[in-house]
């Protein structure tokens, strides 16, 4: 089975991600598919079907109601240097405070893993010629942040005149 | 000036260590040359002509003595003996092999120094006036504010890869000395009907598509900064374009969407952020504003031994006229040191020059100096009665040019004998101009004059906003170079319009010189070149040039 990094640990993982342009499985099938946003909404009550979200995807409160029931949300980095997913994690977790797994899916890589877990992803589905030991190893390379994100309430600029 | 806590140097400290990993990992071939790209380029490494560049950061231009000794050292130890100050109140180092970086970033870090986020496609170094906090015209001093956004802005993890560059400025004078219109995002302190607030403009930036920035808003309240910024960014790493390159800085978004529409949907992403724990509180700011406390200044400085040396000695006098600036305190004056001198490239100090500038420093201006966009050195807090014993000084090493906001004072890119990007030479056609107008007088009589030279369209050397703008343009694999004229920064920022054909490299400074020979014999007493460009337009220029 698939490895990849949820909260912290490398654990199995059984999710099967369906790309867009790809035959979608039938509903009968009790595989856990990850499967493009469309395809996910026609059945999106099934406990079995999560979707996975496209950068390019535009997050409006209809779909955002949508993705609340999903089991878990995949967002796609179709290469690192697209910056949108980002946006979109930090969309689900803070406005509308989506408490499932944010998964990072495509070109996830281990230098990005510090960003992402910071804006609300707590699962990464590496790019599969990476090495996942190293990169849980590389999870936290900074003990310190200036910015609030989901991981810190408040920005250090409050936290320190609080302490001063 | 600001000083690091536990905080900032833990997370300096972290990045060294961090990008010491990167590196070894790229060198030992875990890392694709695409995957290492925006690694170095998020710590300021290039790969140029001859070997890597560095470019280290200058926040809002602030440097100490004890900074400057490091670039020194660093210049000395790792380089050929000099760097190059940037117009982005960077510098840059030519000749510093990669392996080395890491090495060099640990030297900087121990003197609260860093190279994040000086390249890539993230938010980059904040820029304000060289002359904040003595401006006499100021509103209220950007340097906090600056030190806010450096924070916000470091290691922003939902900013680091934005669509292309992101570049901030912040100007809290009448005057404005930091370019906000020709940013991607300009902030412009001003006095509201709440208190302090800031005029916001998006959308500015030079490059290949040279646009003036539009208001997104008239008046932001201070405690509202970081949120709305934070919304700015948000819809600009969401909608702006990412399939081509040329197209995806803020300011194409801006006009495509509208900046009406542009607007809406900022206000309604910063519903969200608003009020959020992103807001400034007083606290804050007052903790921030502590590191730019007024330093103690003499009172009642005798200047009578001033005035008379400036009556009796005219090179100095020439040097008072031109590269002294007013200060708000009575007896004090801001020094701008020329890095202009004809026998260096534009912008470029070395060795010798920083340890000095660094000595002097401490002996005449509270130990701290500036970098200011125009490629120079400023000590801010100069006494009067001091100031002819420290010009007789920076005269004796080429560091007392008294050409500053003349032609002489070229703006200039490093170009084609370093930059990977560049199309042409841009530091020989600098000097050559320098050599073929050097009559001091006539460069006086000429009066202000800004003169931009940029080795190819993306603007570094802020071209299009010169009185007089050249680029440096590649036609089937020669150099050439396009005159624009009209450009200006500042207030009343605008856009030059290029004159026509371009011109061999060898033919640039008698164009200038031509050029200037039209605005000597059309003008109107007591105005400057660009006035009279705009007066009169680019015909008479042309003639003058192509006739």
């Amino acid at each position: 089975m698939p490895k990849i990094i949820r909260d912290g640990q490398i654990v199995e993982d059984a999710w099967i991600r369906v790309c867009a342009d790809a035959n979608q499985p039938d509903t009968q099938d009790s595989q856990a598919y990850l499967l493009p946003l469309h395809a996910w909404l026609e059945e999106s009550a099934h406990p079995l079907r999560a979707p996975w979200l496209a950068s390019d995807t535009e997050l409006t409160d209809a779909l955002a109601a949508s993705l609340m029931q999903a089991p878990l949300i995949g967002i796609d980095f179709p290469d690192f240097n697209d910056g949108r997913g980002y946006t979109l994690a930090r969309q689900l977790r803070t406005r509308y405070q989506y408490q499932g797994e944010i998964r990072a899916l495509g070109d996830v890589l281990q230098d990005q893993l510090f960003y992402m877990q910071r804006v609300g992803f707590n699962a990464f589905a590496l790019r599969a010629d990476k090495d996942l030991q190293a990169a849980l190893q590389a999870l936290k390379p900074f003990s310190v942040c200036y910015q609030a994100a989901s991981d810190q309430a408040l920005p250090l600029f409050i936290q320190r005149a609080q302490g001063a | 000036m600001y000083q690091y806590d536990t905080y900032d140097q833990t997370l300096v400290n972290e990045r060294v260590a961090q990008f010491k990993d990167q590196t070894q990992r790229y060198l030992a071939g875990d890392l694709s040359e695409d995957e290492y790209r925006p690694l170095r380029l998020q710590n300021g490494v290039y790969i140029q002509r001859h070997a890597p560049m560095l470019r280290v950061a200058i926040p809002y231009g602030m440097l100490s003595a004890r900074q400057l000794r490091t670039l020194a050292h660093i210049a000395t130890t790792y380089d050929k003996g000099y760097a190059h100050f940037t117009t982005r109140q960077n510098v840059q180092f030519n000749w510093i092999p990669l392996e080395k970086i890491p090495q060099v970033l640990d030297e900087l870090a121990q003197v609260e120094m860093h190279a994040i986020q000086t390249s890539g496609n993230c938010i980059r170094n904040t820029t304000t006036d060289q002359f904040a906090g003595i401006a006499a015209d100021e509103v209220a001093d950007p340097r906090p504010w600056c030190e806010l956004i450096r924070q916000w802005s470091t290691l922003h993890p939902e900013f680091a890869f934005l669509p292309r560059k992101f570049k901030i400025a912040v100007n809290g004078a009448k005057q404005d000395r930091a370019a906000v219109q020709v940013h991607d995002i300009g902030l412009e302190l001003v006095q509201g009907a709440q208190g302090l607030a800031f005029k916001v403009w998006v959308g500015g930036g030079l490059g290949r598509t040279p646009l003036i920035a539009d208001v997104i808003c008239e008046a932001l309240p201070w405690q509202h900064l970081i949120t709305y910024l934070e919304a700015i960014l948000r819809v600009y790493n969401q909608y702006g374009r990412r399939d081509n390159k040329y197209k995806a800085r803020i300011k194409i978004l801006v006009k495509a969407l509208g900046v009406d529409t542009f607007r809406a949907r900022v206000e309604q992403e910063w519903q969200e952020l608003k009020d959020g724990p992103s807001t400034l509180t007083e606290q804050a700011v007052t903790y921030a504003a502590r590191f730019f406390h007024e330093p103690a200044r003499t009172q009642g400085v005798d200047t009578q031994a001033f005035e008379q040396a400036r009556a009796q000695n005219k090179a100095f006098s020439r040097f008072v006229t031109n590269n002294v600036q007013a200060h708000k305190v009575s007896g004090y004056a801001a020094v701008t040191l020329s890095l202009k001198h004809p026998s260096h490239a534009p912008g470029d100090i070395n060795t010798q020059q920083m340890t000095l500038v660094a000595d002097l420093a401490e002996s005449y201006s509270l130990g701290e100096l500036r970098v200011s966009h125009n490629q120079n050195l400023v000590l801010a807090d100069v006494r009067l009665d001091q100031l002819f014993e420290l010009w007789q000084i920076l005269d004796q090493h080429q560091l007392a040019s008294p050409t500053v906001g003349t032609l002489q004072d070229i703006i200039c890119c490093p170009g084609g004998d370093f930059c990977n990007l560049a199309n042409a030479k841009s530091i020989p056609i600098a000097q050559a101009i320098q050599a073929k107008i050097d009559d001091l007088d006539y460069v006086y009589d000429l009066g202000p004059l800004d003169l931009n030279i940029s080795g190819c369209m993306n603007a570094c050397g802020h071209h299009h906003i010169g009185h007089i703008g050249i680029l440096g343009v590649d036609k089937k694999g020669q150099e050439f170079y396009q005159i624009s004229l009209g450009g200006r920064s500042g207030n009343q920022a605008n856009i030059g319009k290029i004159l026509g054909p371009s011109f061999a490299q060898e033919a640039i400074p008698e164009v200038i010189a031509k050029l200037l020979a039209v605005y000597v014999a059309q003008r109107h007493p007591e105005e400057t070149f660009v006035d009279t460009y705009h007066r009169i337009g680019a015909k008479p220029f042309k003639e003058g040039v192509y006739a």
